[in-house]
């Protein structure tokens, strides 16, 4: 098979020329864009979309992988409970290799505490029922789209009374830290991939302050790389018009307002507060804590645990990285001590981490 | 390396890989081999035979399209069809736990006839050990094959130049998907069934027609394609193209739901074969005219990238294709 003739990058693609055609309009300027969300860490990898992108824009990542967020204090308060107190502890995949500081969750699983893996917190909550004289601690992390049905879990135990069904809740909310990363003088970031999943919840009208305030693009994309492509043309037009503003390229699913039910389930059941974001210190009301009524049901209570510690590992930038202002490269530990098999810190940790991603490229020698 | 096996250790990828060439061929020193395809070559005055062996620890063990005795002797027969050669013979072992009903057992030793049989070898040799209860998870199974191999051609990764395609029998992940669709109870891809299947006469007739137009097989189990084509990347590399990699639509729903890659996914009737450029529509087309190849496509070429596999995406991208960790892990982001 001549190699040409299997799918080739076409630049026929009327959004790769869109992105080609406003890179060279912007030119000398480099511009960064941001998303702040996991999801579309992963597309743009998946998709390739780095590959596309003009040299003079750059696709950054940034605080929104629920991974690579949650403090490392909070892993070791999760392996204190399932070593010290014999719970069975319930938890999405993702989080079972974060280092915390002294041990993963996949490490206390290897030394013998009952740690599973579940798709969904309904999971949970059956392990709860099934064994009523051990307590379920359920690991509530994630972003708007995922402290909905933990909140349902809150309120089935509650109705039922299941007292052994425990969360121990990790949940934030995106927009204090895009706030946070706005208002931080050092920072530079030209434009917003807005979540899709997250502005279902919370509507596109969440994310106003960034035009009005701070006069910067943000586009709603969904999940695909055409969706985000389309993105990031966009913001690109907007930058070359100078005029930024919010725009939904993912109308089919996201509104102005959002869903007015899972908001309210996540009003009736947590309440906003100070929260600690791994490698960014604590953001004002970034987080989401169990609401008074469901006390006996929040692990925090149960078992007297203070706010998770961050631990940043010494030397470690992730910080920075980020907020997008050094690439991962520039990290002292970058491909030393800290690789994709030995994470240090939390951008390595997940693989789709801005250092992890970034290690593969620059291993293949692709730019970045 | 920690000081611990970890359940990643035995998923197929990087760290599997790093138990074997740092722990156990060191350790085994002189007495072992640092050859490290699916069967070895064993020379005799003018006889080659190929060897290997397989253990199967699947769960659950009856799932939908096969159960762990189809396994056992797919896997085996597989593992000598890579290296081109015609299985001849297979031993068994059954590790039972106490308490086993002897109805399953019975029923997985019919598979294991029914398996034979259509891979045309005879079980030959054996062995029966019962274990106290909760110290296998019902049924081990560990078969170990000979085969007859090509005096001619020896199907190695040396073989593979740039310009070389790539070609893969069907549509991929189907294995893993079926499994887990039990263990996670998806009921959507309750359709999926397992691909397992002895591959070895679908490989004859390719090379016995094709003969040394086919530089070098592989049957892509653990670790999925990506750790597989990335152990065929010793001396080239490999450009994958996504929109021809065949995947069915069921599959690739489940692989999104649990947050996985389907690249990434067991498969247990597949061969992927790396052929030379002209040679590839005649092999695609004696596939495609097999039972077990109808689903068959190009779905890249080699080139001189050396030890890096990247895939074209569909909207024109491109990604590099890694080693799978070792187990992979569902994410909810």
């Amino acid at each position: 098979m001549p190699p040409n003739s299997s799918n080739p990058n076409n630049p026929q693609h009327p959004l790769i020329k869109a992105l080609t055609d406003l890179g060279h309009r912007l030119e000398p300027s480099k511009v960064k864009i941001m998303e702040v969300c996991g999801t579309h860490t992963v597309t743009a990898q998946q998709v390739g979309l780095h590959s596309l992108l003009p040299e003079n824009i750059r696709l950054i990542s940034g605080p929104g992988c629920p991974v690579c967020v949650t403090p490392a204090g909070y892993i070791d308060q999760a392996v204190y409970l399932a070593t010290e107190h014999n719970v069975h502890i319930s938890s999405y995949g993702d989080m079972l290799r974060v280092p915390g500081v002294k041990s993963s969750l996949e490490d206390a699983r290897r030394r013998g505490a009952q740690i599973s893996v579940i798709y969904t917190v309904n999971e949970a909550l059956n392990t709860a029922r099934q064994n009523p004289d051990q307590t379920t601690v359920f690991l509530g992390i994630g972003f708007e789209t995922t402290t909905p049905p933990t909140a349902y879990a809150l309120q089935t135990a509650k109705k039922e009374g299941l007292t052994n069904f425990k969360v121990l809740a990790a949940h934030k909310t995106i927009i204090p830290a895009m706030e946070a990363l706005l208002t931080d003088s050092e920072l530079s970031i030209d434009g917003f991939l807005a979540p899709g999943h997250v502005s279902v919840i919370i509507g596109s009208n969440a994310y106003n302050f960034i035009a009005e305030k701070h006069l910067r693009p943000c586009v709603v994309t969904g999940f695909d790389g055409e969706q985000m492509m389309m993105g990031i043309v966009r913001i690109l037009m907007q930058l070359v018009e100078n005029q930024p503003k919010i725009e939904n390229v993912y109308p089919s699913r996201v509104t102005t307002t959002g869903n007015p039910h899972a908001q309210k389930i996540i009003a009736d059941t947590f309440t906003p507060a100070d929260s600690a974001w791994r490698g960014l210190g604590v953001i004002p009301l970034s987080g989401m804590k169990i609401r008074p009524e469901f006390a006996q049901f929040d692990a925090h209570q149960a078992f007297n645990l203070d706010e998770p510690d961050d631990h940043e590992p010494s030397g470690c930038r992730c910080a920075d990285v980020l907020k997008g202002m050094i690439l991962p490269n520039e990290c002292p530990l970058f491909a030393k001590t800290c690789t994709p098999t030995t994470p240090v810190g939390a951008c390595m940790v997940s693989r789709e981490g801005s250092c992890s991603v970034y290690y593969k490229y620059a291993k293949a020698g692709v730019p970045t | 390396m920690t000081d611990e096996i970890k359940m990643a250790h035995g998923g197929g990828g990087v760290l599997m890989q790093e138990l074997i060439t740092r722990q156990i061929i060191p350790t085994l020193g002189a007495a072992g081999s640092s050859e490290l395809s699916d069967s070895a070559k064993i020379d005799l005055p003018g006889v080659s035979l190929a060897f290997t062996t397989d253990s199967f620890v699947v769960w659950p063990l009856i799932f939908p399209g096969g159960d762990i005795g189809r396994i056992a002797v797919c896997g085996t027969v597989n593992d000598l069809a890579a290296r081109g050669a015609k299985p001849l013979a297979l031993s068994l072992s059954l590790i039972i736990e106490e308490g086993f009903p002897l109805e399953i057992l019975r029923k997985i030793l019919t598979s294991v006839a029914q398996a034979a049989d259509e891979a045309e070898v005879k079980v030959v040799t054996g062995d029966t050990k019962v274990v106290e209860k909760g110290s296998a998870h019902g049924l081990f199974i560990n078969t170990s094959g000979v085969g007859l191999m090509r005096q001619d051609i020896d199907f190695t990764f040396e073989r593979i130049v740039t310009g070389d395609v790539i070609i893969i029998n069907g549509p991929i992940g189907d294995h893993g998907i079926a499994v887990m669709s039990i263990r996670e109870g998806i009921s959507f891809a309750s359709s999926v069934k397992s691909d397992v299947a002895p591959l070895s006469e679908m490989v004859a007739r390719v090379i016995d027609k094709c003969g040394a137009a086919v530089k070098c097989m592989k049957d892509p189990t653990r670790g999925g394609l990506a750790a597989n084509v990335n152990e065929m990347a010793q001396n080239v590399g490999f450009v994958l193209d996504q929109q021809a990699i065949p995947i069915r639509p069921e599959v690739e729903g489940a692989c999104d739901l649990l947050g996985l890659d389907p690249l990434t996914v067991a498969n247990e009737g597949k061969m992927i074969l790396i052929v030379s450029p002209d040679a590839a529509v005649q092999v695609l087309k004696i596939l495609q005219g097999h039972p077990l190849g109808q689903g068959a496509a190009i779905i890249g070429y080699a080139d001189d990238k050396k030890g890096l596999v990247r895939m074209k995406t569909t909207i024109g991208g491109e990604r590099i294709i890694e080693i799978p960790y070792g187990q992979e892990l569902p994410r909810i982001c």
